[in-house]
C-alpha cells in the first residue's frame, strides 16, 4: 500500500504538508489539531531524527486510534530527552520501564486491556536500534511470536547514541563508532550480515512489517495508519539520522535520510504475514558515495586515502537491496547508475 | 474447603480466588506446578477475565507484569532461583514504580554449581529490591499469604513476594483449607490503582530522575515500605475474622516468652524446629522459637520485643552472604543492638540438604552450653573441606 508521492507542480517539489492540497489530503503533521504527542521543549539535539520520527509516528498513531492509545518506551535518547523529572514532553499515556523490555511491557499493557475488555485502546511500543535489535531482541521476538496486539516502532539511528555512539547490531558496515573506531587496516565497523530486523520480523510472519524514514512524512504516516488497521504484532522500522553520531550537519537530517533511500542502502517497503507487498521505488538514484560523504562516520573511506574497495562493497550492498526489493522502475531517474567503483 | 492437595495446587487455587487479570510466567522448577494450575484454570474458562501470557523469559515475565499492573490490572507471576535472578532488573523496576504485583518465589538454591533443590539464596538475594517479602511456614500459610499479599500490595501500592520453600512445600501434599471465593471476595476488594495508564487522563510513568530529587524519591520508597509494618498485622487480623484461622503477620512466637534460648528461622524449617523444641521442653529445657513471616520490611520492634528476655539466640538460615555469614542474623543483631545477648548464626539446608531433628537436637544442646561458634554450617563435612583447603593452598 505504498502512497503516491504528491508532486506540487506549482512549486516543483515533493514538499510535505503543503497548503496547496485539499485539507483531506494534507499530512497529519500539517494539521493544527494534531496531538503533538511529543511536544516542544524536550532536550533532543538539534536536527534529531528520532525526535522527528517519534512525533510523526505517534501523531499518526493517535489519529488512527482516535486518541485511544498507550505508548511504552525503552530506555534511550527518546526516553531521556523527553522526561527529565519533573518535566515531560509526552501528551499521551506513556510508560518507561527498562532498556531491554519495552516489547514485553507493551504485551502486559495489551494483556491488561484485553482482560478489562478495553481493546478499543491500542498499544504502541518504541525504542532505538540498540533496544530493538540487541538488548530487547528476545522480548521483541517473543512479542512477535505470540502475536500480541502491539505496534512496535524502532527508531534506527544505527548505534548507541545515548551512551556516546557505540556500535549496535544495527550499525552498518564500515561506519565509525566509539567502539569501532577509524583505526587499523579495516577501520570502522566490520562487514557482516548485521541484524536486519525488518526481515527477522517478516520471518515471524506477523500481520504487518514496514520500513520508512523521516524523509518521507506521507509514507511514514500512511504506514502507521495501515499498521493500525491490523490486530496482532506489527513492526515499523524507521531510519532516523543522528547528527551527533553520524557526524552530519543538523540541517541535513532529512536530506541524509532521503539519500539513504535513493541510494538503495535503506529499502522502503511493506510486508504482510511474511510476504513483501510493496516497495517504494527510488525516484532519483544516487551512488552510495553521495550518502556517505555527508557523514564524518564514513570520513575514513575518503581521507587520507580513498578506500575504493570499501565503497564498492557498500555500493554492492545497495545494489543488492535494489534487486531484492525491486526499487527501480521506469520512472526512476539514473536507474542504470554507473557500475560500482566507477563513481566520481 | 479442606482438601488434600499439593502446595502448588493450593497456591494456584488461592491465587485464582483473588481474581487476577493478568498472569505471566516462565517455567522453572519448583514453581511450575503453580502456573500450570493457573494456566489450566484460565484455558478452561474457570478463571474469567484473565489473560495468561506464556512469556519467553523471566525478564519478560516481570516486564509483562509491569505493563499490566501499570494499566490497572491485578497481576500475578511466579518464579524461583535462576529465574528470579534473570528478572532482577525488572524486579527493582517494579518496586521503584510502586506497582502492586504479587509474585511467588518457590525458594531454590542459586548456581553455580547448579542445584535445583531448596534453600533461600534466591529470595534473600532480593532483600534490598524494595519488595515486601513474606515467608510461608506451611502450605496453609502459603495459600493464605497470597490472599493477604494482594491486599497488602494494593493498599500500599508496593509489590509483594510470597516465598515458599521449593519442593518441601510446593511439592508436598497435605491438608489445606482452600480459601472460598465468597470469603476472598469479602476480604479483597477490586484493585483500584493509585495511578494508571489511561488515554483519557494521560500521565508519564517512569521519568528520569536526577541528583536533585533521586534521594527524596528513594527516601519515599523507604518510608512507604515501612508502612507495611502497620499494614501487615491489620491485614492478618482482618483475614482471621473472615477465614477463622491465623495466618501471616510480622513474626510468630512459639514459647518465646521466658525462654532462655530462642531459635529464629523462616519458612518450612520452623516445623522441624518446633518438633525438636517440643521434645526439649518436655525434658525441661527453656527454649522457644521465633518465626519470621515478614522479612522485608524487617520488623525490628516485633523482633526486639520477642527477644528481649532471651539469654541466647540461635538463628537458622537457609542462605548466607559469602564473606560475611548470616543475613537474617545480621538483621536480628541490629534489632537487639542494645542487648548483650549472644547471637549464634547457623547456616543450614543449603541446596536441599535435609535439616534433621538429630542435627538440630545436637545443635541446640551445644547452644545451651554456649559452646557454639558465632557461625556454624550445620552438618558440614569439615574433614572434606579441610583437605580441599590444604590442597588449594599447596598450589
Amino acid at each position: 500500500m505504498a502512497t503516491a508521492p504528491v508532486k506540487f507542480y506549482q512549486v516543483g517539489s515533493f514538499a510535505v504538508g503543503n497548503r496547496l492540497l485539499p485539507p483531506e489530503q494534507r499530512s497529519i503533521q500539517s494539521d493544527a489539531e494534531r496531538t503533538n504527542a511529543l511536544t516542544s521543549g524536550h532536550r533532543a539535539c538539534q536536527g534529531c531524527g528520532e525526535a522527528l520520527g517519534a512525533r510523526y509516528a505517534l501523531d499518526a498513531a493517535m489519529r488512527a486510534t482516535d486518541g485511544k492509545m498507550i505508548a511504552v518506551n525503552a530506555t534511550g535518547c527518546l526516553e531521556v530527552f523527553s522526561t527529565p523529572y519533573p518535566e515531560s514532553s509526552w501528551r499521551i499515556a506513556w510508560l518507561h520501564s527498562l532498556f531491554g523490555n519495552a516489547p514485553a511491557v507493551a504485551t502486559g499493557v495489551a494483556a491488561a486491556l484485553k482482560a478489562q475488555g478495553r481493546t478499543d485502546i491500542r498499544v504502541v511500543a518504541q525504542g532505538g536500534d540498540g533496544a530493538t535489535v540487541d538488548i530487547g531482541f528476545g522480548a521483541l521476538s517473543g512479542m512477535f511470536e505470540r502475536n500480541d496486539d502491539v505496534l512496535y516502532i524502532c527508531y534506527d539511528n544505527e548505534a548507541y547514541m545515548n551512551t556516546g555512539v557505540q556500535r549496535s547490531g544495527a550499525t552498518p558496515p564500515a561506519a565509525r563508532t566509539a567502539t569501532t573506531q577509524a583505526v587499523g587496516p579495516n577501520p570502522g565497523n566490520v562487514f557482516g550480515q548485521g541484524k536486519n530486523l525488518p526481515r527477522i520480523a517478516m520471518a515471524h510472519e506477523i500481520p504487518y512489517v514496514a520500513t520508512a524514514t523521516v524523509a518521507d512524512l506521507r509514507d511514514l504516516e500512511a504506514k502507521v495508519a495501515r499498521a493500525m488497521e491490523f490486530r496482532g504484532a506489527r513492526y515499523l522500522h524507521l531510519l532516523v539520522p543522528c547528527p551527533l553520531g553520524w557526524g552530519s550537519a543538523s540541517c541535513d537530517t532529512v536530506r541524509i535520510a532521503r539519500l539513504a533511500t535513493q541510494s538503495g542502502l535503506f529499502p522502503v517497503f511493506e510486508a504482510e504475514r511474511g510476504e513483501l507487498v510493496s516497495s517504494t521505488p527510488i525516484r532519483q538514484r544516487v551512488g552510495v558515495e553521495d550518502y556517505l560523504k555527508l557523514q564524518s562516520r564514513y570520513g575514513h573511506l575518503f581521507s587520507p586515502k580513498r578506500r575504493e574497495d570499501v565503497i564498492d562493497h557498500l555500493q554492492a550492498n545497495a545494489n543488492r537491496n535494489i534487486w531484492r526489493y525491486n526499487l527501480v522502475n521506469a520512472d526512476t531517474k539514473n536507474a542504470d547508475l554507473l557500475e560500482p567503483g566507477t563513481l566520481s | 474447603m479442606l482438601k488434600q492437595v499439593e502446595g502448588s495446587k493450593a497456591v494456584a487455587d488461592a491465587v485464582a480466588c483473588c481474581r487476577p487479570e493478568v498472569i505471566c510466567a516462565y517455567p522453572i522448577s519448583p514453581q511450575t506446578h503453580i502456573v500450570e494450575g493457573l494456566s489450566r484454570l484460565v484455558k478452561a474458562g474457570e478463571l474469567k477475565n484473565c489473560e495468561f501470557v506464556n512469556v519467553e523469559s523471566e525478564f519478560a515475565a516481570m516486564s509483562v507484569a509491569i505493563g499490566s499492573s501499570a494499566t490497572g490490572a491485578r497481576t500475578y507471576t511466579a518464579t524461583a532461583s535462576q529465574g528470579l535472578l534473570f528478572m532482577v532488573e525488572a524486579v527493582f523496576n517494579a518496586s521503584g514504580l510502586g506497582l502492586p504485583i504479587v509474585m511467588t518465589v518457590a525458594n531454590r538454591a542459586i548456581g553455580g554449581p547448579i542445584n535445583i533443590w531448596n534453600d533461600h539464596s534466591d529470595s534473600m538475594s532480593q532483600r534490598d529490591s524494595g519488595w515486601i517479602q513474606l515467608y510461608a511456614e506451611t502450605n496453609q500459610e502459603a495459600a493464605d499469604l497470597h490472599v493477604q499479599a494482594f491486599r497488602i500490595a494494593e493498599e500500599l501500592s508496593l509489590p509483594v513476594m510470597v516465598c515458599m520453600d521449593g519442593f518441601i512445600l510446593t511439592h508436598a501434599s497435605e491438608q489445606v483449607d482452600i480459601p472460598e471465593q465468597e470469603q476472598v471476595d469479602a476480604f479483597l476488594p477490586p484493585y483500584l490503582p493509585r495511578q494508571v495508564l489511561n488515554p483519557d487522563a494521560p500521565i508519564s510513568i517512569g521519568a528520569m530522575v536526577g541528583p536533585e530529587a533521586f534521594t527524596e524519591v528513594r527516601y519515599m520508597a523507604h518510608a512507604k515500605t515501612l508502612l507495611a509494618l502497620e499494614k501487615i498485622p491489620k491485614v492478618a487480623q482482618d483475614f482471621e475474622k473472615i477465614f477463622h484461622r491465623t495466618s501471616g503477620g510480622l513474626v510468630r512466637s512459639y514459647f518465646c516468652e521466658g525462654a532462655e534460648t530462642v531459635v529464629v528461622a523462616l519458612g518450612s524449617v520452623l516445623g522441624t524446629i518446633k518438633d525438636v523444641v517440643d521434645e526439649l521442653r518436655e525434658d525441661g529445657a527453656s527454649i522457644g522459637v521465633l518465626g519470621i513471616i515478614t522479612f522485608r520490611p524487617f520488623p525490628f520492634e516485633a523482633v526486639k520485643n520477642a527477644l528481649k528476655n532471651a539469654k541466647r539466640i540461635v538463628v537458622i538460615e537457609k542462605a548466607f552472604s559469602v564473606g560475611i555469614g548470616g543475613i537474617v542474623a545480621e538483621n536480628i543483631k541490629t534489632s537487639i543492638a542494645d542487648q548483650a545477648t549472644p547471637v549464634y548464626t547457623v547456616i543450614a539446608g543449603l541446596g536441599g540438604r535435609p535439616i534433621t531433628k538429630t542435627s538440630l537436637d545436637a545443635l541446640f544442646h551445644r547452644a545451651f552450653s554456649d559452646s557454639l561458634g558465632p557461625l556454624t554450617f550445620l552438618d558440614l563435612d569439615q574433614d572434606l573441606v579441610n583437605r580441599e583447603i590444604i590442597r588449594e593452598g599447596s598450589k
